[in-house]
């Protein structure tokens, strides 16, 4: 049992951040310049939307996410949590008919918008198209990054519909169409470190020819 | 039941279900957003939310903590520490303890947990901790650490067959070469994530783990209580890979959470802690030294291998495939292990294999670049059918050869051009690169329990884990093949320590050995079906719901026409493994573009085909090895964990700083699965292909580079920065 | 992240106010850099004042043939515009080299100009970091610096500015148009608007407390052939090692700035002279004086190497 450092308050004045004295090393060591204010309590903020056709009124700490609001509080647990910072693309819902990372907004932003998440595109007895296709083609395999894929393939054909460009555009000016190519490029902010990505691409090809 | 005799034939030889391609029977749930994974269990009421405080440093102690703002802050409920925590244990298949301080044993351990009531105000108290730390010198240089590192295993020897020195110093061609793969991170998509609820001392945990049982133990022996006391519950998972094969610092701490709060309490560890807070696979430096007569004959082979760990941690055990995969009367392999202070290294999909091939399969290629031949005929003249060290050993199964040849001829292997650096397409310089694919069969026990109920549904439960694999899937296919009934007739509920034992998620023993535990309880639930019918045993079919002996049929469901029928058993192994070499085999085939301008590699057309026992299920069995050449490519092209030496820790610890492939690196890939039925292995005469899919993949896209550029990169990851200097001149 | 209050503008001046009187306040419109950051308390704003509805979110001709961009176009409407992709394709081609498609969604031009550093000493606050606490110290120097700045980085700091959009803004010459709490309007340079860090790596740009970005104008159009040519390791979602971009002429002159290499978009006036001689010729002049380290001085190679991509490709 080795012993527990007593907590000693004050001993340097005023306990400033996480300080750490360097042994031998070459760079500079970290000095935090400025503890935080103490926390105050913070009033919370409602915001209404719309989540899959229902209107929904929360009343929320201003710091919760739209990614946490639908899975913490509205208990739509379908919207995935990976990264929690726009670096993998779980959290993908479609806002205003647009697909976003759920997890880089805030709730409260969201005031009168409409919101689809995966719950809201299919259920189990009744698949939307994107969610059958992903089945057949098997693509997926743990499931996590499954929702945020298919509201990601679901939002990726309408956006080559509309005339939106991508990276991958020979050229500009010219309408995109439904490639392989064009997918794999739309498709990049959705990781899927499982491997689907062969299997997504043709199940969204199916589903693009359906369309066709 | 044991299994110690080759399998002769059984219900499943039918392969009416088993062996055809099913979609999953987790899917509807899985894309529609509906199945659970552990931080979305709702049966804890009122949950608190848990926050994890990381250390600052990588070695040393505090000289205090203070809590008191933490404390103080909006929400908070209980703050634990290890000193709050009293006497922990540490899990077996723990090599740190997950709740660290005073002592630091490396970045991001834990140190505490904040419980309050919502999440933002956990994390936003988490950050109000303040530690004055005295930082101690580690050992966070892998090259360093190596020169003064002991063999490990093998009495500190290197493990030899004949006389390795004098062979290779006789060999009229050899080379000697060495190659570095640096450290991995698991990235599996969903993060650690836990809830905990006590009820009196007893513990239930939602969590994402692949192995219920060592988590279960390992939580146990952590608390210091009983194992019947906790229930331990994962019943889907997102992802794994290897990092959640153990218990992690979000179930302990969960758990203590709880405790404190006297609530139920759930922890997600942010994407950001997750390098330095879990484990890693290991960094290795190796050297390959092969000498050959000129006709490529293999005379004699040396694969050493150094990688670090935490004290009282295990090497990497990269020269393991060397010991088996080509002939060769002289070899050598060994070892070598430093102590490092960087996070925990362990297991990460092919522990050992993926980065041995990754440098073996390069040495390969490079003796038969200067033996002259070609890669694939140097391969094939080198194939053994038998253990090396032991030749008395055969391979249960081993179409390496054709692997190969089938591979060779589907890719268009004869359209590439030996000679490095000559074709060109538009901005790309072209490159074929191939290697073989080998991974060890493991047996492990594994049970399971079945019921058949009146209204003819067949229930069954292991706590067998489905990471993704489909196991869902192929245990289905397991019971509606044996019981003679649809797919939709079968129920499998997985990944709960209140059913029996099963053989867990790893290693790629997974999908074998969990339907043969699946198998051995279907027999014993035949058995009681056909006693409660009154049905002679020997000559009983099992099919369409229906059991048939002579002319009698009698539906299914009538045997449990009195209550429910149920049966348990496992399948045990005996000693056809140490008779036998069981091992699973393929062949990678990979086309890149290497841009003659920048540098950077793009993959064209990939095909695996692979040996590796009955495939179960196809559909999903393609599913994890077009995964695990996605893997690959990560391996190949992108992840590295860059090290702080200063530090000692990640730094590129998120998923934006640590690339792994997108939709865009991956072009479509094909997958060829060899007839094969093992009847070695069990009486599923499957294997497994998980982690075949990775074994090679790197190396065969190294060799692909070369192929197209005409420059030798023996570095992973293979980064434009590591050749540009020495590609052909622009013109 | 720390607790802060919001309030939800409507009106340009009143918000630059709220933002220029209150220590700690932020803008906030697509959030998508700013919530990642206050995630881990690299940035810790004690209030927040939201400007989505400000409507700067039009894109239109202006008088003189170029065109004006509200500071609230995401980048998805703005790659999208068909003048844009007709007249400007090499902010187009920048702006879709960048992030992933949800970002773009959110992510506006007037925050991705004021995106800051992915620097993983910055974002990591256990590391010393001059930019997150000035004074502290750069840990980054001496560390891993595969991904970091090689030219116009200071000896506080050696980070790069990450962003791919303003890169293409720098060959455009477009000017960022703000207003403040007074309600008065400048327009500033985009060649001024980034700071190289020097002393003050905390700052990234020359924005005064409060004042707000309202929108981004483009001269007329350039004519010539553009592009963006972005090196990274991987094939999508993922910053720059090095980026070009570039607008050709048939006569072979043009202009080029560079990303992935400094605190600002570089672009080195006198190099891009040189263009008619090669790539070698411009790199060397635009990167005189470099300053890289062991992990990145391949960035100097292959910042010529995909320049001479680029002069290839306009000559082909």
């Amino acid at each position: 049992m080795v012993d527990w450092p007593r907590l000693k308050l004050s001993r340097r004045g005023v306990l400033a951040g996480t300080t750490v004295t360097a042994v031998a090393v070459g760079a500079p060591a970290f000095t935090e310049a400025s503890a935080p204010p103490a926390a105050q309590p913070v009033p919370t903020a409602s915001v209404t939307f719309s989540v899959n056709g229902r209107e929904r009124r929360l009343a929320l700490d201003p710091r919760t996410t739209l990614l946490d609001a639908l899975r913490e509080h509205l208990h739509l647990t379908g919207t995935k949590k990976g990264c929690d910072h726009g670096q993998c693309g779980a959290c993908t819902v479609i806002v205003q008919g647009k697909r976003i990372n759920s997890c880089l907004s805030l709730a409260v932003m969201h005031e009168g918008h409409e919101i689809t998440t995966i719950e809201g595109l299919g259920t189990p007895d009744r698949l939307h198209p994107m969610q059958a296709a992903f089945i057949r083609h098997d693509g997926y395999q743990c499931g996590y990054c499954t929702p945020g894929q298919i509201c990601s393939a679901v939002a990726v054909l309408d956006e080559i519909a509309r005339g939106i460009p991508s990276h991958v555009q020979d050229d500009l000016t010219a309408s995109p169409r439904a490639t392989a190519q064009e997918m794999r490029e739309r498709m990049s902010g959705n990781i899927c470190r499982c491997g689907a990505y062969s299997n997504i691409a043709e199940a969204m090809a199916d589903v693009a020819g359906d369309n066709a | 039941m044991k299994f110690n005799v080759p399998a002769t034939n059984n219900p499943i030889d039918r392969m009416s279900v088993v062996g055809r391609a099913q979609d999953r029977i987790d899917g509807p749930l899985k894309t529609t957003g509906l199945a659970p994974y552990a931080y979305e269990h709702r049966e804890a009421a009122n949950p608190a939310y848990g926050y994890v405080i990381g250390a600052a440093i990588a070695k040393g102690s505090f000289r205090w903590l203070n809590l008191d703002a933490v404390r103080a802050a909006p929400g908070v409920i209980s703050v634990v520490t290890a000193e709050d925590a009293g006497t922990l244990g540490k899990g077996q298949f723990n090599t740190v303890k997950l709740l660290g301080g005073p002592e630091v044993d490396h970045y991001h351990q834990a140190i505490a947990i904040v419980v309050a009531e919502t999440f933002e105000q956990a994390r936003a108290a988490a950050a109000m901790a303040r530690v004055d730390y005295d930082r101690a010198q580690g050992r966070f240089d892998l090259d360093r650490a190596l020169k003064a590192a002991p063999i490990v295993g093998n009495g500190g020897q290197p493990a030899t067959v004949g006389d390795f020195g004098a062979a290779f110093a006789a060999a009229p061609v050899k080379i000697d070469a060495e190659y570095t793969t640096p450290d991995q991170t698991h990235a599996m998509m969903e993060p650690f994530a836990s809830i905990a609820a006590w009820q009196g001392d007893e513990l239930t945990i939602w969590t994402s783990n692949q192995m219920i049982d060592w988590g279960r133990g390992d939580l146990a022996r952590t608390l210091g209580m009983p194992k019947e006391k906790i229930r331990f519950l994962s019943p889907y998972i997102g992802g794994g890979f290897g990092g959640k094969l153990f218990l992690r610092t979000d179930a302990v701490l969960a758990a203590l959470g709880a405790r404190a709060a006297a609530r139920p309490v759930k922890v997600a560890l942010p994407r950001p802690f997750i390098a330095n807070n879990s484990t890693h696979r290991p960094a290795t430096r190796q050297r390959i030294r092969i000498g050959a007569t000129p006709d490529g004959t293999i005379t004699a082979i040396a694969h050493e291998s150094g990688s670090g760990d935490q004290p009282g941690g295990g090497p990497e055990t990269a020269t393991g495939q060397t010991e088996l995969l080509y002939a060769g009367a002289n070899r050598l392999t060994a070892l070598r292990l430093a102590v490092l202070d960087l996070p925990e290294g362990n297991a990460m999909r092919a522990p050992g294999e993926a980065p041995g091939m990754m440098a073996l399969e390069v040495a390969m290629d490079e003796m038969a670049e200067k033996l002259g031949m070609d890669p694939v005929a140097f391969r094939i003249k080198n194939d053994t059918q038998v253990d090396p060290a032991r030749p008395e050993r055969r391979f249960s199964q081993r179409q390496l050869v054709r692997c190969f040849s089938e591979g060779a001829e589907q890719f268009g292997w004869s359209r590439r051009n030996a000679v490095p650096g000559k074709v060109r397409d538009g901005r790309w310089l072209v490159g074929m690169g191939v290697a073989a694919a080998f991974r060890n069969h493991i047996n492990r026990t594994s049970g399971a329990r079945v019921h058949l109920d009146p209204d003819g549904l067949v229930t069954v439960e292991t706590d067998m884990t489905d990471i993704g694999t489909g196991s869902y899937t192929i245990i289905a296919q397991t019971v509606a093949e044996m019981m003679g009934v649809p797919i939709a007739s079968v129920k499998v509920k997985l990944g709960s320590s209140a059913f029996p034992v099963a053989a867990g998620s790893g290693g790629q023993w997974g999908a074998a050995n969990a339907t043969a535990g699946v198998y051995a309880a279907c027999v014993k639930l035949r058995e009681a079906v056909l006693q409660s019918l009154g049905f002679d045993a020997s000559d009983a079919l099992f099919e369409d719901g229906h059991v048939r002996s002579g002319n009698r049929s009698t539906e299914l469901r009538k045997a449990a026409a009195a209550g429910r029928l149920t049966a348990e058993d496992r399948i045990e192994f005996g000693e056809l493994a140490e008779k036998w070499q069981i091992s699973t085999f393929g062949a990678h085939f990979v086309e890149v573009g290497v841009d003659a301008y920048t540098g950077a590699t793009r993959i064209r057309r990939m095909l695996a085909v692979c040996a590796a026992g009955r495939i179960i299920n196809p559909k999903s069995a393609r599913s994890q090895v077009i995964g695990a050449m996605t893997m690959g490519v990560g391996g190949a092209l992108m992840e590295e964990l860059a090290v702080d030496r200063r530090f000692g820790f990640f730094v590129n610890h998120d998923l934006a700083s640590y690339e792994v492939p997108v939709h865009a690196d991956i072009p479509h890939q094909d997958v060829v699965f060899l007839e094969e039925a093992d009847d070695k292995a069990n009486p599923m005469k499957a294997k497994g292909v998980g982690e075949l899919g990775l074994c090679g993949v790197a190396a065969a896209i190294a060799n692909a580079i070369y192929n197209a550029t005409g420059v030798r990169v023996r570095d992973y990851p293979i980064t434009l920065d590591k050749h540009l200097n020495q590609l052909p001149p622009l013109t | 992240m720390r607790a802060f209050t919001y309030e939800r503008a409507t009106d340009p001046v009143a918000a630059a106010r709220a933002v220029a009187q209150r220590p700690g306040a932020r803008y906030i419109a697509g959030g998508t850099n700013l919530l990642d950051l206050m995630k881990l308390e690299v940035e810790t704003p004690t209030h927040l004042v939201d400007v989505q509805d400000l409507g700067f979110t039009r894109i239109e001709r202006t008088p003189q043939g170029g065109l004006r961009i509200g500071a609230l176009v995401t980048n998805t409407d703005l790659a999208a515009d068909d003048h844009v992709r007709r007249d400007y394709a090499v902010l187009s081609r920048a702006i879709l080299a960048g992030a992933s498609g949800q970002l773009r969604n959110k992510a506006t031009t007037g925050g991705n100009l004021l995106q800051r550093t992915r620097c993983p000493y910055f974002y990591d606050t256990n590391m010393a970091c001059n930019k997150r606490r000035p004074g502290s110290g750069c840990a980054a120097i001496g560390g891993y610096s595969r991904q970091l700045g090689v030219v116009g980085v200071s000896t506080s700091c050696i980070a790069t500015f990450p962003g791919d959009m303003a890169v293409a803004l720098r060959v455009l010459d477009a000017m960022v148009e703000t207003i403040d709490a007074h309600g008065q309007t400048r327009s500033i340079p985009i060649a001024g608007f980034h700071r190289l860090w020097e002393d003050k790596p905390q700052q990234d740009t020359v924005l005064a407390p409060g004042e707000l970005i309202t929108a981004v104008t483009l001269p007329p159009p350039l004519g010539g052939q553009h592009f963006y040519e972005k090196v990274r390791d991987r094939a999508s979602y993922a910053f720059a090692l090095v980026s070009v971009a570039a607008v050709i002429q048939p006569d072979g002159t043009g202009r080029v700035a560079f990303g992935g290499v400094a605190p600002k978009p570089w672009r080195v006036e006198a190099a891009e002279a040189l263009l008619p001689q090669g790539a070698d010729a411009v790199t060397r002049q635009a990167f005189e004086g470099a300053t890289p380290t062991k992990d990145n001085d391949f960035k100097l190679p292959l910042a010529t190497r995909a320049l001479a991509y680029v002069i290839a490709q306009a000559k082909a």
